[in-house]
């Protein structure tokens, strides 16, 4: 643990709600689904259709462009409902639970140790455990063909209120080794675990590079650029220590087995706690009734308040995400004259709010804009809480302007959305900067394909 | 509260696409949102936003201004007492009060006819109304002589609305800074009556008030308006009634000058401000004063009768005339200035050196700060330029690796 790099920029978000280390079981859950917007550079083929049984680990859906790249049932019983949109875009795939786990995994033969590189992605991909592989460049499921240059893996989730990883991570230390070990199969390079400075992680076969500093410094692309960046036509493999648990498990147990303990957060809940449940699970199961009451509108997140995805609480635990937050909307909120007003009780990054009279206090936030959309106007705003070599303002205008060029020159192939969510917090004239990154992302990734 | 937001809400459906009022929705959202602030929720991408917004960043500017407003006001009625020789039988509030009947008309104006072009471009291109606008309509009134002509401010405020921001996409778009723009503007445009001695103080009376006759020995010339005149020998700077004046005297800002340009000790309150809420790059405001001394220093050094400018000390040259208001409240214009960090740095030192430059060297413009600032908001993008190549040079050189 000699290396320990210090971030200086960055912006933790002093919200209420902080998970207390306790932990409980969710409710008993009926649904489960599995979401097809979730997995990005892939095109959904549903393989099942309402009323087909299902066991933990059938394939619900494939990749068109690859069908090997499976994405299963994470529990047995029945599929309920193909849901369908516009155009016929699938939203989701609902399985209603027996409760029996039935098993229909394909489990390895031999310990990880006596396994290939194509046997263990072979392993992945037969029992939908390669989704949590993603990839720098486009921020997409990983290429399985691919040879990555390294892997990078992130212990740590600075997001706000996010989980704390050593708290989940006690009693499965097992799974953590064992998921390194599999992937230190599947790359030439080097297999890096970014940790919290100060974390008792000890892990042998990866790299353990510490990290000290506020939001974003626990994101995996901001890791890459301080251990070693991405250059152009180099690929490298990312991961999040949260679901290589998962991995993990399946080659030390040979079950397949997607349950995972999330952390139900936010102001609007009565007593922030560790929930254990089961991935695709519906949020009322996790949320009970542990809700402070209410006669306003609330908004249900999976996942954190910057990268979350909007839901409610008949929504699923989407397939990436550790955490479920709530908060109050705060659609029926007029404040008069609120930007002329001093504002005691309103953060705000810069000091433009007299908050910072009240010192280190932690703020109930709703998920108001606070102002319309403008021009860039501020500099050096998106800087502050952006700790990679990368100029992000020009970026963003590159990515607005489609100059692929500049978007190249400019560092596009580090970053991924959620790098820059801190950018969108924090901006003045309100822009949807992440979503400004993805749609450069994906657009980018069709133009060089 | 209550019941204007539910009279707000009832008349709303008017002024929304197919309404009676529709042609009127920017102006009608403009008041909406000035009023309560928008409740609209995030539908995409992070659920929580900072507090701040463009109105509040204006409004922390606007604050920031009002130091060297106020001041300005009060110096005013200051210079008016002392040219007529009563400065003695009237007391503060007099003379706050003649500043204030004097200074209201113009910012009256520089709001109307700016606020007016940004409602109609606003509602012409169905944008909302964006508050760019109240930040340069404060500051037009305060970086002209008090004796500008107000059909002039209108012609000049238009004239930079228009051509130096609309036609490049209104706020947040252009390339010049439009306050500097108005000043300019006036400056080409009537030169005989923005330069000279004769329009710095106000020497008739304002709405009756403040009648009287000009003391013996009267002259308007501001500080950086005699050194430029000045013939030869030792360079003694006086105030209008020719008393010699001091660096405290700069310090403090009763000396004639633009309106709200006098006084050190008011735009470094504001730039406490500023610099303190964040708004303004303290990296800009800084370079500025370190250039500006250190070419102002290099003139010193150098110091010549031909150009009796270089006769002030370095300190001085920063306490007269526009320098550090151009410093504090024209450089760190985020839209037209330099965005990089270190073209911050390049930017702000280069508007030091060039102001001090044309202060000294050019005996046809007394002062340089808004050529200067005009100057550099073209070089900015340049600047800018080589900051983002570097970057990139970086990038590829660790690629090459």
């Amino acid at each position: 643990m000699a290396n320990v790099i210090k971030l200086k920029k960055g912006l933790d978000i002093p919200l209420e709600g902080q998970p207390n280390a306790r932990t409980i079981d969710a409710a008993a859950c009926e649904y489960y689904a599995l979401v097809p917007d979730d997995f990005h550079g892939i095109v959904p083929k549903v393989l099942v259709k309402a009323g087909d049984a299902v066991s933990v680990g059938t394939p619900l859906m494939c990749d068109k462009n690859n069908p090997a790249l499976r994405f299963v049932s994470p529990v047995s019983g029945e599929v309920s409902a193909v849901t369908r949109g516009e155009r016929r875009k699938v939203l989701d795939i609902t399985v209603k639970s027996d409760g029996q786990m039935t098993q229909s995994a394909t489990p390895a033969t031999k310990p990880v140790g006596d396994l290939s590189a194509d046997e263990i992605k072979e392993l992945l991909l037969a029992n939908g455990l390669f989704m949590f592989i993603k990839q720098r460049p486009y921020d997409i499921i990983a290429t399985p063909t691919d040879t990555p240059r390294d892997i990078f893996v992130t212990a740590w989730d600075s997001a706000p209120l996010a989980p704390d990883f050593d708290y989940i991570l006690a009693g499965r230390e097992a799974d953590l080794q064992t998921g390194i070990d599999v992937l230190c199969k599947l790359t030439a390079g080097s297999v890096y675990l970014g940790i919290r400075n100060g974390s008792p992680i000890h892990i042998k076969g990866a790299q353990t590079v510490a990290f000290e500093g506020r939001h974003p410094a626990g994101n995996v692309g901001v890791q890459i650029q301080h251990i070693a960046p991405v250059n152009k036509g180099e690929t490298v493999w990312t991961l999040n220590a949260f679901d290589l648990l998962l991995i993990g498990r399946f080659f030390r147990t040979g079950k397949l087995d997607f349950s995972r303990t999330v952390a139900l957060t936010g102001s609007e809940v009565k007593s922030p706690c560790y929930v254990r449940t089961i991935l695709g699970a519906r949020l009322d199961s996790i949320v009970g009734d542990n809700l402070i009451p209410a006669d306003y509108h609330r908004r249900y997140i999976s996942g954190n308040v910057l990268t979350g995805v909007h839901a409610s609480e008949h929504d699923y635990l989407r397939a990436y995400h550790s955490q479920v937050t709530v908060i109050p909307e705060g659609d029926d909120c007029h404040e008069m004259l609120g930007w002329a007003l001093p504002g005691f009780g309103k953060y705000s990054a810069s000091r433009s709010f007299f908050s910072w009279l009240a010192g280190r206090r932690q703020y109930r936030f709703d998920a108001r804009l606070h102002g319309g959309e403008r021009a860039i106007i501020m500099a050096n705003e998106y800087d502050k809480v952006l700790p990679m070599d990368i100029l992000p303002e020009f970026l963003i205008k590159a990515v607005i302007a489609f100059d692929i060029d500049k978007m190249e020159n400019l560092g596009i192939y580090e970053v991924a959305p959620e790098d820059f969510a801190l950018c969108e917090f924090v901006d003045t004239s309100k822009l949807p900067v992440q979503a400004i990154i993805r749609e450069g992302l994906d657009r980018l990734r069709k133009e060089m394909n | 509260m209550k019941k204007l937001r539910d009279c707000i809400d009832k008349i709303k459906p008017n002024f929304m696409p197919g309404g009676k009022f529709a042609m009127f929705r920017s102006v009608f959202e403009g008041f909406e949102t000035f009023l309560f602030v928008p409740a609209t929720t995030s539908q995409s991408g992070v659920h929580i936003h900072d507090n701040v917004d463009s109105k509040r960043t204006m409004t922390i500017v606007i604050l920031a201004l009002m130091p060297a407003l106020l001041f300005g006001m009060y110096n005013v009625g200051y210079q008016h007492y002392l040219a007529i020789g009563q400065l003695e039988s009237v007391g503060f509030f007099t003379l706050f009060f003649f500043g204030l009947l004097a200074v209201l008309p113009k910012i009256i104006v520089s709001y109307v006819v700016g606020l007016g072009i940004e409602f109609t471009v606003a509602q012409w291109r169905g944008h909302e109304i964006q508050e760019g606008f109240l930040v340069s309509g404060m500051l037009i009134p305060m970086i002209v002589p008090v004796d500008t002509p107000l059909w002039m401010i209108a012609v000049a405020t238009a004239f930079a609305v228009i051509f130096a921001k609309e036609v490049f996409g209104g706020t947040g778009m252009n390339i010049f800074n439009v306050a500097l723009v108005t000043r300019a503007f006036l400056f080409f445009a009537y030169p005989s009556k923005m330069s000279g001695d004769a329009v710095f103080v106000r020497t008739s009376d304002t709405f009756g008030m403040g009648a009287g006759q000009l003391i013996d020995g009267y002259s308007g010339a501001t500080p950086l308006g005699q050194a430029a005149t000045h013939g030869g020998g030792d360079l003694v700077l006086h105030n209008i009634a020719g008393e010699p004046l001091s660096t405290l005297d700069y310090i403090v800002g009763l000396i004639p000058g633009s309106i709200g340009e006098t006084s050190l000790i008011a735009i470094l309150l504001g730039a406490v401000v500023l610099l303190w809420t964040g708004v303004a790059s303290w990296r800009v405001m800084l370079s500025v004063f370190v250039g500006g001394l250190f070419m102002s220093w290099v003139a010193a050094a150098f110091a010549s009768p031909v150009y009796a400018g270089s006769l002030l000390s370095p300190i001085d040259q920063i306490c007269l005339g526009g320098f550090a208001f151009a410093a504090v409240f024209m450089a760190t214009d985020p839209v037209t200035g330099a965005r990089t960090r270190t073209g911050q740095y390049i930017y702000g030192f280069l508007i030091g050196v060039i102001a001090i430059l044309i202060r000294v060297y050019n005996t046809g413009y007394p002062e340089g700060a808004m050529l200067a600032v005009l100057l550099m908001n073209v070089f900015a993008p340049l600047i800018d330029y080589f900051v983002v190549e570097a970057n990139i040079r970086r990038r590829l050189k660790r690629a090459k690796r």
